[in-house]
C-alpha cells in the first residue's frame, strides 16, 4: 500500500438484539401490603425533644398512591427498564438532529455526585459555598467570551425557559423605554418552534417567515415586510434546523435594530460556531446556549438542563435574579436588582449542569472548543456526502450548492415514492440495528418524509461509516423486503408503537395517556 | 368467506382528449368529435388500468360496480376483477356528464365503500353533484383540467391509496372540487370556480397537492378561527368568504354558514347568508366591513376563484387594510412558489393588492406570504 493512502474497510454490521421484558410499569407491580423498606421508629430522645406534634392540619386526607413493592422486585424492575432503553451511552446518537447528542464525560458525572457538590444546600450561608459560586462566576466569564456578550444567567433550566426569559427581558426593556406599541415578534419557520411558542405565551403576536423554496432561508423582502414599528424583537436560530447558515444575518439584525426591535439569537445548539463566530459580532442583543446540548451536560430525559442566557450591557439590569457577583475576594448572590424580570427558578437553577459545562470548557480550552465546531461540521459534511452517494432514495432539498453546517435536513421522499416506505418506516427498522430513531423535523414539515441527522464531534469516522451503512441497508430492505421494514422493529424491547395515523408523524394522542392517573381515567 | 367489498368505478372515456388536441378541455360533444377527428386516442382507459394494478393483490376481496363498456366495465374486466354491471351509458359511443352523474348516484344507492374515477375537473364536478360528501372518492388524474384537490398524484398512487383505504380504512378529509367555465376558457378567459367538496382518503403521501404531512389540521383551524373571533368588535360587519378554513369561524361561533358562498356576521349574529354581489355592495356601502377570506385550491387564489360575489367594486370599498386572509401554514407551504394569487378581473385592483400579506395561521400567529396578480 502506498504511503498516505487510507485503507478502506468494509463496514461490518454488528448483531444486535435488545432485551424484551414486557416489563409492566411500576404502578402495576403493586401488591397490597408489600414493603421495600421498613423505616425504624423515632428514637426516644428525639421524640422527647420534639414533644407532641399535631399533624392534623397538614396530614393528607387520602392515602398516597404509591406502589407497594418488595425491594428485589423493584431492583429487577429498574434493571430491566435500563436494558430496554437506548441511550447515548450504548447507541449512536447521530439520529437526533438539533439535539446535539454528544458524549457526556463520566468524570463530570462523578464530580457532580461528589458530596462537596451534591450536598450543598442552596440555603446555606454563601460564605460556605464559595466554590460553586466561583464556578458560576467563571463559567459566566467564559460564556461571555464565547458569545461576545456582557452578562450571563444560568437560572433557566431548559432552552424553552431561556427563550421565555429572553422574551421577558424584551418586554421589560420596551417598558423601560416607554415603548407601548411593540406587540409583534418575528421568527422563521426553520427556527426552533419554541422561539414562537414561548414568546407568544407572553402575549406577543408571532410573525413567521416561510423558507424560500430554493435556498431554504428566510426571504429578505418578506423579512422587510414583516418588520414594522410594532416589532418588539426577532428570535432567530442560525444555522437553522436545516443546517443552512444565513450569511446575511448581520443585515437581518441591522434591519431589526432600525425599527427599534431587540435581536435575540437562539443558539441552543451552538456546535457549528463554537469559537468560530459570536452572537455579539453579528449584532445580537440577547442569546442563549443550552448547556445540555452544546456544553456536554446530558440531554433529554437524562437532564438536568440549563438554558444559559447571555445579553449585552444594555440589557444586563433585566436578567433574572439572583445573579452571582464578586466583592473583593468574596462571591455573593445579588438579590437586590430593581429592574430584573424577577425570579424564574428556585435558588440557583441546575448547578450540576453549570458545573459540567465548566469542567468541559476547562478540559478543552479555547482551541479545543473551536475544534468541537470544526469536527462537528466536518463530520456532517462527510456524512452528508456519504449518505447522498450511498443510501438510495434520499433527497436533499434546498440544494443550491450551499454547504450544511452541523446537521442536515434530508428527505426520504424518493424512497417513499419508489417503495412505499418512508421516514417513519426507516425509523422503526433502525432500532433493529441498535440505533435510536431518527428525529424527523419540527412542524409543519417543509420537506416530505424528513429526517435530520447530526453527527457531532464525539463520533469518529468508523461511527459515521457504520451509521451510513445501516441507513443504506435499510433503504435496500425497503425495496427488497418491505414487509420486514413495515413490521419492524423485530429485535427491540417493544414492537411498533401505537398505529401512527396518516395525518401525523406522531403517535395518536387519542390512544396515549401521559400519566398513570390519566390512563386509569381513560382506559 | 366474507362478503366482497363493493368499490365504484367511473371512467370518463373521453377525459383528456381535448387537451391533446389543443382544445383546452373536453366537455361537450363537439369538442370530443373534433378531438377524435384529429386522431386523438383517449388515455383514461390506460390510466385506469395502471391504477387498478395495485388492487390486484386484493382481487378476491373486492367487486367493482360500474357501467358496461367504456365507463369502467371494460377496464375492471380486463384487469381480472369481479364486476357488477349496474347498467349502460345512454349512448355507449358518446358518453356524457349525465351518464357520469347517473352512475355516481347508482353507486351511492348501491352502498359502495369508495368510488375510484378517471377523469378531470368536469368528471369530478359531475360526481360531486351526485354524491357530495356521502362517499369517499379517489380521482385518477386523466383530464385536461386538474384544478380540484380530489386526485391522486398519479395513476399508480391512486391505486395504492385505494388499496390502503380498502384494507385499513382511515380518516377522510374534504377536498375542493374546482372547475373552469370551459366556454370562457376556450376564449382565453380563465375562470375556475369552487363547486363543492368531496371526501377523499386522508392519505398525504398519495393524494395531490399536499406534499408534507404534519400535525393535525383540526387544531390549527380552531386556533385560526379563535384568533379571528377574538379580534371581532361589535360594530363591524365581518364578511366571511367561501371555504373550509373560513367555515370553522362560523362553526365555532355556532352560526349557520354557506360553504361555497359568502356570509356576513355582526355582533356574534348572522346578518346575511349566501350574499350575492348586489347584497354585498349594499352592505359595504352602509356598514363598516371587514373581509375574512382564505386562499382557495392548489393554485392559491384569494380572489377570483369561488368567490366572484366579491366583485372589484366590493373589494375596493372594503379596502386592502380591512382584508384578512386565513390559512394553515401547511396550506401556504403547499402553494406553487409559496405565493397567493389575486384575479378579480380588474388588473388595477389586482396590482394594488400585490405585496406581502400577514396571513393568520394560528392564534396570535401570522405568516408572511406574497400576493401576486
Amino acid at each position: 500500500m502506498q504511503k498516505g493512502m487510507i485503507k478502506l474497510k468494509n463496514v461490518e454490521i454488528k448483531e444486535f438484539h435488545q432485551a424484551r421484558w414486557n416489563e409492566p410499569i411500576v404502578m402495576e407491580l403493586s401488591v397490597p401490603g408489600e414493603r421495600g423498606v421498613l423505616l425504624p421508629g423515632l428514637e426516644k430522645e428525639l421524640e422527647d425533644e420534639a414533644g407532641t406534634v399535631d399533624y392534623s392540619g397538614i396530614a393528607r386526607k387520602s392515602p398516597l398512591n404509591l406502589p407497594e413493592i418488595n425491594q428485589p422486585r423493584l431492583v429487577r424492575h429498574y434493571s430491566r427498564v435500563t436494558q430496554e432503553m437506548m441511550g447515548s451511552d450504548n447507541t449512536l446518537g447521530i439520529s437526533q438532529g438539533t439535539c446535539t447528542l454528544k458524549y457526556n464525560p463520566k468524570v463530570q458525572e462523578h464530580m457532580a455526585m461528589d458530596k462537596r457538590i451534591a450536598d450543598v444546600h442552596p440555603l446555606q450561608d454563601v460564605k460556605t459555598m464559595q466554590g460553586i459560586l466561583e464556578i458560576y462566576y467563571r463559567t459566566d466569564r467564559m460564556m461571555r467570551e464565547l458569545a461576545g456578550m456582557d452578562k450571563f444567567s444560568f437560572l433557566p433550566t431548559g432552552g424553552g425557559q431561556a427563550i421565555y426569559v429572553n422574551a421577558q427581558i424584551v418586554r421589560k426593556y420596551h417598558e423601560s423605554v416607554g415603548n407601548t406599541h411593540k406587540t409583534e415578534i418575528v421568527t422563521t419557520l426553520h427556527s426552533h418552534p419554541v422561539d414562537a411558542s414561548a414568546s407568544s405565551t407572553l402575549g406577543y403576536k408571532i410573525i413567521t417567515l416561510m423558507p424560500d423554496p430554493v435556498t431554504g432561508l428566510p426571504n429578505w423582502d418578506e423579512y422587510k415586510a414583516a418588520l414594522s414599528d410594532k416589532t418588539a424583537a426577532i428570535f432567530i436560530t442560525n444555522p437553522e434546523d436545516t443546517g443552512i447558515f444565513n450569511d446575511r444575518i448581520d443585515e437581518f439584525v441591522k434591519a431589526a435594530h432600525e425599527v427599534d426591535a431587540v435581536c435575540v439569537y437562539d443558539q441552543a445548539n451552538a456546535n457549528a460556531l463554537l469559537g468560530v463566530a459570536r452572537a455579539g459580532e453579528a449584532g445580537f442583543d440577547l442569546m442563549h446556549f443550552n448547556l445540555h446540548k452544546t456544553f456536554s451536560a446530558p440531554h433529554g430525559s437524562d437532564g438536568p438542563g440549563c438554558g444559559a442566557i447571555g445579553c449585552k450591557e444594555k440589557f444586563a439590569a433585566f436578567v433574572p435574579k439572583p445573579t452571582v457577583e464578586k466583592d473583593g475576594d468574596t462571591y455573593y448572590l445579588d438579590y437586590d436588582r430593581e429592574d430584573s424580570v424577577g425570579y424564574v427558578k428556585f435558588y440557583m437553577g441546575n448547578a450540576q449542569a453549570v458545573l459540567k459545562a465548566y469542567m468541559w470548557c476547562m478540559s478543552l480550552g479555547i482551541d479545543g472548543l473551536r475544534q468541537v465546531a470544526v469536527t462537528s461540521v466536518l463530520n456532517n459534511q462527510y456524512m452528508l456526502k456519504e449518505i447522498l452517494e450511498k443510501v438510495p432514495g434520499v433527497k436533499l432539498y434546498f440544494d443550491d450548492g450551499r454547504r450544511r453546517m452541523e446537521q442536515t435536513r434530508l428527505s426520504f421522499e424518493p424512497l417513499m415514492e419508489e417503495t412505499g416506505c418512508g421516514a417513519v418506516d426507516v425509523n422503526h427498522r433502525l432500532i433493529d440495528y441498535g440505533i435510536s430513531e431518527l428525529w424527523m423535523s419540527h412542524h409543519p414539515f417543509t420537506v416530505p418524509e424528513p429526517f435530520t441527522p447530526e453527527p457531532c464531534e464525539s463520533y469518529n469516522k468508523d461511527d459515521l461509516d457504520y451509521y451510513v451503512e445501516v441507513l443504506r441497508r435499510i433503504a435496500v430492505e425497503c425495496k427488497e423486503d418491505p414487509d420486514t421494514v413495515k413490521t419492524a422493529p423485530h429485535k427491540a424491547a417493544r414492537h411498533a408503537p401505537v398505529a401512527v395515523p396518516e395525518t401525523s408523524s406522531e403517535e395518536d394522542f387519542e390512544k396515549l395517556a401521559t400519566t398513570w392517573r390519566a390512563y386509569k381515567k381513560r382506559f | 368467506m366474507t362478503e366482497k367489498r363493493k368499490i365504484g368505478l367511473i371512467v370518463n372515456p373521453v377525459a383528456g382528449v381535448g387537451g391533446k388536441a389543443g382544445l383546452k378541455g373536453s366537455d361537450g360533444e363537439e369538442i370530443q368529435r373534433a378531438a377524435f377527428e384529429k386522431g386523438i386516442r383517449p388515455e383514461a382507459p390506460d390510466k385506469t388500468l395502471r391504477a387498478l394494478e395495485a388492487l390486484k393483490k386484493i382481487s378476491d376481496e373486492v367487486v367493482f360496480c360500474t357501467f358496461e363498456g367504456a365507463m369502467g366495465g371494460d377496464e375492471a374486466k380486463a384487469a381480472g376483477f369481479s364486476v357488477t354491471i349496474l347498467g349502460d351509458p345512454a349512448c355507449p359511443e358518446k358518453t356524457t356528464g349525465a351518464d357520469t352523474e347517473k352512475l355516481a348516484r347508482m353507486l351511492l344507492e348501491e352502498g359502495v365503500k369508495l368510488i375510484i374515477f378517471a377523469g378531470g375537473d368536469g368528471t369530478a364536478r359531475n360526481i360531486c353533484s351526485a354524491v357530495g360528501d356521502k362517499v369517499p372518492v379517489i380521482g385518477i388524474p386523466a383530464g385536461v383540467k386538474i384544478h380540484s384537490g380530489v386526485y391522486a398524484v398519479n395513476p399508480e398512487s391512486a391505486g395504492q391509496a385505494a388499496l390502503q383505504f380498502i384494507r385499513e380504512g382511515g380518516n377522510v378529509r374534504e377536498a375542493e372540487v374546482m372547475d373552469l367555465d370551459e366556454s370562457l376558457y376556450r376564449e382565453g378567459i380563465i375562470s375556475p370556480r369552487l363547486y363543492g367538496y368531496m371526501n377523499i382518503p386522508d392519505n398525504r403521501k398519495k393524494m395531490q397537492n399536499v406534499k408534507s404531512r404534519s400535525v393535525s389540521q383540526v387544531a390549527a383551524l380552531d386556533y385560526i378561527a379563535t384568533d379571528i373571533i377574538q379580534s371581532m368588535d361589535n360594530d363591524t360587519v365581518y364578511i366571511i368568504g367561501a371555504g373550509t378554513t373560513t367555515r370553522n369561524i362560523m362553526i365555532l361561533m355556532g352560526l349557520d354558514y354557506t360553504l361555497i358562498g359568502v356570509d356576513a356576521v355582526c355582533g356574534g349574529r348572522l346578518i346575511g347568508r349566501d350574499l350575492d354581489e348586489g347584497g354585498l355592495w349594499e352592505l359595504v356601502n352602509s356598514r363598516r366591513c371587514h373581509l375574512v377570506i382564505t386562499a382557495i385550491g392548489g393554485q392559491g387564489h384569494i380572489f377570483g376563484r369561488g368567490n366572484q360575489q366579491l366583485s372589484p367594486r366590493v373589494i375596493r370599498k372594503i379596502g386592502k387594510d380591512n382584508i384578512t386572509v386565513i390559512a394553515t401554514k401547511e396550506k401556504l407551504l403547499s402553494l406553487p412558489d409559496r405565493c397567493m394569487l389575486t384575479d378579480t378581473g380588474d388588473r388595477e385592483l389586482d396590482r394594488s393588492l400585490e405585496g406581502y400579506m400577514k396571513v393568520v395561521t394560528g392564534l396570535n400567529e401570522r405568516t408572511i406570504c406574497a400576493v401576486r396578480a
